[in-house]
């Protein structure tokens, strides 16, 4: 009888590049950080305002310089695409729905997350507005 | 009957007795319209070398044994057709994640572990003696586990799996799907047991959502939705140990 000898492949470190699919994965991971950060620059936001009217109006001074716009920008488009990227998948992450008896498919759940995240979106924008 | 048109195939070829490490060897056959990628390499090994190796069985996706990576992905050798991909070189190679144990065979003696622990059966929640008749189970009932139970263990969903190439130790999407699949099943009773291979970092919690399991997986079974979903009660479960006391 042959005696056994299985082959193990190595685990390559850019397995990702292969597949467009991991490709875009990565991609929703990469910008994962950025979402950390920014909920840190919220957060910076809040302490000042707790600091008193001096620290809370230079926060906001150092928002509204060019590189923090600019900043902005790309955090927009970043965020953009993390939020795209998981509702996405959110379908693949729940229970399924039903509402009167039918299935909602993956498609529709992934729309109405996208709409709502729009809605937070703009009712922010109003009262980020309204504040300002 | 071929027309004349053919197809180069290069195939990952591996011999544990003369090979140090796989190697690819390329074959040239005819192909028809409606001839599969399982019968593209039935004919290498029926024509052109008796030696390949590979499993097969039905023909018509429902034994899960022909699982290969076509062209870098995996897919039934049987339902994937030479056409879209003439006139080639097309990649043929043995499943990824799992050790080649000789050409397209790989062994799949891990995944056979897995399958165990989560006890692929059911576990009467109220035992009944023969005379007392069937089971009865709502529509309702069975469609809630419905979809998890058309798997076919083809493990393409573990060769789609970078958490499973990382850590082979990972539960994984198949095995996960089937312990919801009984989890599920208003007739069975065993679900804290079956959790308790679903708890640990290698049980459901290596999975960061890539979900590409799903969208190999030739019966629509959505193992990652399983996985998910077993991520959540196995959270609610850790919570709950709190009320209960801790355990």
């Amino acid at each position: 009888m042959a005696v056994r000898r299985p082959y193990v492949r190595p685990f390559e470190p850019g397995w990702w590049r292969r597949n467009p699919y991991f490709v875009r994965y990565m991609a929703r991971e990469l910008t994962a950080p950025f979402v950390g950060l920014y909920a840190l620059i919220l957060l910076s936001g809040l302490v000042c305002l707790a600091l008193g009217r001096a620290p809370y109006e230079a926060w906001v001074a150092i928002l509204r310089t060019p590189a923090s716009l600019v900043l902005h920008g790309v955090l927009v488009a970043i965020f953009a695409y993390h939020s795209f990227s998981w509702f996405a998948i959110m379908p693949k992450t729940m229970p399924p729905v039903s509402i009167g008896g039918h299935r909602i498919g993956a498609a529709a759940i992934t729309l109405a997350g996208l709409v709502a995240a729009a809605f937070c979106m703009l009712a922010a924008w109003f009262v980020v507005q309204a504040v300002a | 009957m071929p027309d004349g048109r053919s197809i180069t195939l290069d195939i990952l070829r591996y011999d544990g007795a003369r090979d140090a490490k796989p190697r690819v060897q390329a074959y040239t056959i005819p192909f028809t319209d409606d001839m599969s990628v399982l019968q593209g390499v039935q004919y290498v090994k029926d024509n052109l070398d008796g030696s390949l190796a590979f499993r097969w069985s039905c023909r018509m996706a429902i034994c899960g044994s022909c699982g290969m990576m076509v062209a870098g992905i995996p897919r039934l050798a049987c339902r994937t057709f030479l056409r879209d991909f003439a006139p080639g070189p097309l990649a043929i190679a043995p499943l990824e994640h799992f050790p080649i144990e000789r050409d397209l065979v790989v062994d799949i003696g891990g995944f056979m572990d897995k399958l165990g622990q989560v006890k692929p059966w059911i576990e009467p929640r109220v035992a009944r003696a023969l005379e007392e008749g069937a089971y009865r189970q709502s529509p309702r009932e069975l469609e809630r586990f419905e979809s998890f139970s058309h798997c076919i263990n083809c493990l393409l969903c573990y060769a789609a799996c970078p958490q499973y190439g990382h850590d082979p130790k990972f539960l994984g999407p198949a095995a996960t799907a089937l312990l919801q699949r009984y989890n599920l099943d208003s007739r069975d009773g065993a679900s804290q047991e079956r959790m308790e291979a679903a708890h640990s970092e290698e049980g459901v919690w290596s999975c960061t959502a890539v979900g590409y399991c799903s969208e190999v997986c030739p019966k629509a079974v959505d193992p990652a939705n399983a996985v998910n979903r077993t991520k959540t009660e196995s959270a609610i479960d850790w919570f709950a140990r709190f009320v209960r006391g801790g355990e």
